[in-house]
């Protein structure tokens, strides 16, 4: 990775009573959330990022331009970004149309922007253009607020919990909407959160934010499948799989997904032979044998190689596995109880099959 | 009753002039101190704020006062009134505007400070986040949002103008369609019994204050109307 694709941030200071030192780098390629628990800063970083909170000691570099360094300080409206606040914020004062235009550039778009058509047609906004911003509900706004921060052609989108204000079903009604924008921008996305599900449905990296320090910094597998974190050891841990669909079972519904380092077969509605897709796999839906079963309703058994293996309260053990004969593939954990591990004499560097319900795997 | 009418419309007509002037340029000069006031936090701002509201506490007498220090011979009004061969700026037309806007001044700028405060940062901060620079934020967004409190500041400016007394006594004086406005002529004809002249001034000054102060309830009203 040369430096010229890579974003820089160091931001060190004083709000308040806060203190924050958060620095990480991040490749400038597709979606790095900035994860951490409430009040731990992730959007004072990002607001630093965008140039809108000023912090004396900070330094942030995109590509191969410096947005702060040293004494240079790149005020918001110079940086090319695009900023999805946590409210949608529209202008009153304007249409939908003239919110979303409100940033476009007048002197003809650059080269591979995205156009008005295309950003209704990616948001549907197709039928509210030309109302008001408080006849729209609180989805269809946030939809404008997202469309009108892509056509103010940035090389970088930062979106502050974008779905964090919004009920649950608003939050699902917007979920498609950012898959696809993830798909079919190629733009690098910075996306703070502090749900865990909106990370592992659309983050590539992850950075790891508590009381104002960066405490984990990588590709969202490798940091989900950290033992030392926190974030491995929680009930609810899971990693999340980049698959590609090889084959779909019309007739049953199940859709074969080729992995690093295997396959795994998955309930599935409708898929499209090809197409990227993203598994997630709960520490808890793993189990492992040593033995390749013979009759079972378990239609995932794959190859897998353990690498590690932590104690975590008085019964269980987490198991970090990598797929494959060889375990060169992707990680996967599993939650396994204490007893098991020493019955079954399991050890670190052991040849294991793990064994994962297809029902389990929802696949988005 | 020719002469008459000429004597009431011709403090009407100066009022309104003096009342149209005085509030385009207290707009002019109110906006950019409101402005800078509702986004500044330094230890200034206070004074300032106070500075611009003492005509809300000082007698118009003693406003009056200094201002005819200020716009006599010997003051800079005098200076400057030198450059076209005048005397004084006092006791003239453009004398009772510079007293006006001074007096009418936190009329104006505190309906558009509270406007450009209830604004918040967030526009300001989309805006630049969508590459506007500060001007175009404050044209397109700040100003736009703040309407409202325009209208209000421009009515109130405007009102209050009308109603001035003791300033423009103090340093307009009594002059016939120079600087002899209503108030002044209802005192006038008050001072010489013409009871039937002051009553038609007064009753039409009663008038206007109700139709400002209606006028200004429902744009109000449906400001918050669109609003919610």
């Amino acid at each position: 990775m040369t430096l010229l694709e890579k974003i820089i941030c160091r931001f060190r200071g004083r709000f308040g009573g806060f203190e924050l030192d958060a620095a990480f780098e991040a490749p400038a390629v597709g979606v790095t959330a900035l994860f951490g628990p409430s009040g731990c800063g992730k959007t004072t970083v990002l607001r630093c990022m965008a140039g809108l909170q000023k912090i004396d000691d900070g330094l942030c570099r995109v590509g191969n331009t410096y947005w702060q360094q040293g004494k240079m300080f790149l005020p918001p409206w110079k940086r090319p970004i695009g900023y999805v606040f946590q409210e949608a914020s529209l202008f009153t004062h304007l249409s939908v149309r003239g919110n979303l235009l409100y940033g476009a550039p007048r002197t003809g778009a650059r080269q591979g922007a995205v156009s008005l058509d295309e950003v209704v047609e990616l948001l549907g906004l197709g039928h509210l253009i030309d109302r008001m911003p408080r006849n729209l509900s609180g989805g269809e706004r946030q939809r404008v607020a997202i469309g009108r921060a892509l056509l103010s052609e940035p090389r970088l989108l930062l979106m502050d919990e974008p779905l964090a204000a919004l009920d649950h079903r608003t939050k699902d009604e917007i979920l498609p909407f950012l898959d696809r924008l993830r798909e079919r921008l190629s733009m690098p996305i910075i996306y703070v959160s502090h749900d865990m599900s909106e990370v592992e449905r659309f983050a590539d990296q992850i950075v790891l934010l508590e009381n104002g320090k960066v405490i984990a910094s990588g590709p969202l597998g490798g940091i989900q499948s950290n033992p030392a974190l926190a974030l491995a050891r929680a009930r609810e841990a899971s990693v999340s799989l980049q698959a590609r669909v090889s084959s779909y079972d019309a007739t049953y519904g199940l859709a074969t997904l080729d992995v690093d380092g295997g396959k795994l077969v998955a309930p599935s509605a409708t898929v499209e032979l090809g197409a990227p897709r993203r598994l997630r796999i709960a520490a808890g839906d793993v189990s492992l044998t040593l033995e390749r079963p013979g009759q079972t309703t378990i239609l995932n058994i794959l190859r897998a190689r353990i690498v590690s293996a932590t104690p975590l309260q008085y019964a269980e053990m987490l198991v970090v596995l990598r797929l494959g004969e060889e375990g060169m593939g992707a990680s996967l954990l599993a939650r396994v109880t204490r007893r098991s591990w020493d019955v079954l004499q399991l050890a670190e560097g052991g040849a294991v099959f793990a064994q994962v319900k297809g029902v389990s795997m929802a696949l988005k | 009753m020719g002469e008459l009418s000429a004597e009431i419309w011709e403090p009407i007509w100066l009022t309104l002039k003096l009342a149209t002037i005085s509030t385009i340029i207290l707009l002019i000069i109110g906006t950019p101190i409101a402005w800078k006031l509702s986004r500044s936090d330094a230890w200034w701002k206070h004074v300032a704020m106070a500075i611009v509201a003492m005509p809300l506490v000082l007698p118009p007498t003693v406003l009056g006062f200094y201002m005819l220090l200020l716009l006599g011979p010997f003051g800079p009004g005098g200076a400057l009134a030198s450059l076209w061969g005048a005397r004084t700026l006092a006791f003239s037309f453009t004398g009772l505007v510079i007293g006006s806007v001074c007096f009418s001044l936190p009329f104006v700028v505190q309906p558009i400070h509270n406007a450009f405060k209830a604004i918040g940062e967030r526009p300001l901060e989309v805006a630049a986040t969508l590459r506007a620079s500060p001007a175009r934020a404050f044209w397109t967004v700040a100003i736009p949002l703040a309407r409202p409190g325009f209208l209000t500041a421009a009515m109130l400016g405007f009102a209050h103008t009308v109603g001035e007394f003791g300033v423009v006594l103090m340093i307009g004086g009594n002059i016939p369609g120079e600087t002899k406005v209503l108030s002044v002529a209802i005192f006038d004809f008050v001072e010489t019994s013409r009871w039937y002249e002051a009553n038609i001034l007064a009753g039409g000054m009663v008038v206007f204050a109700f139709a400002t102060i209606l006028s200004m309830t429902l744009i109000e009203r449906r400001v918050a109307r669109d609003n919610s």
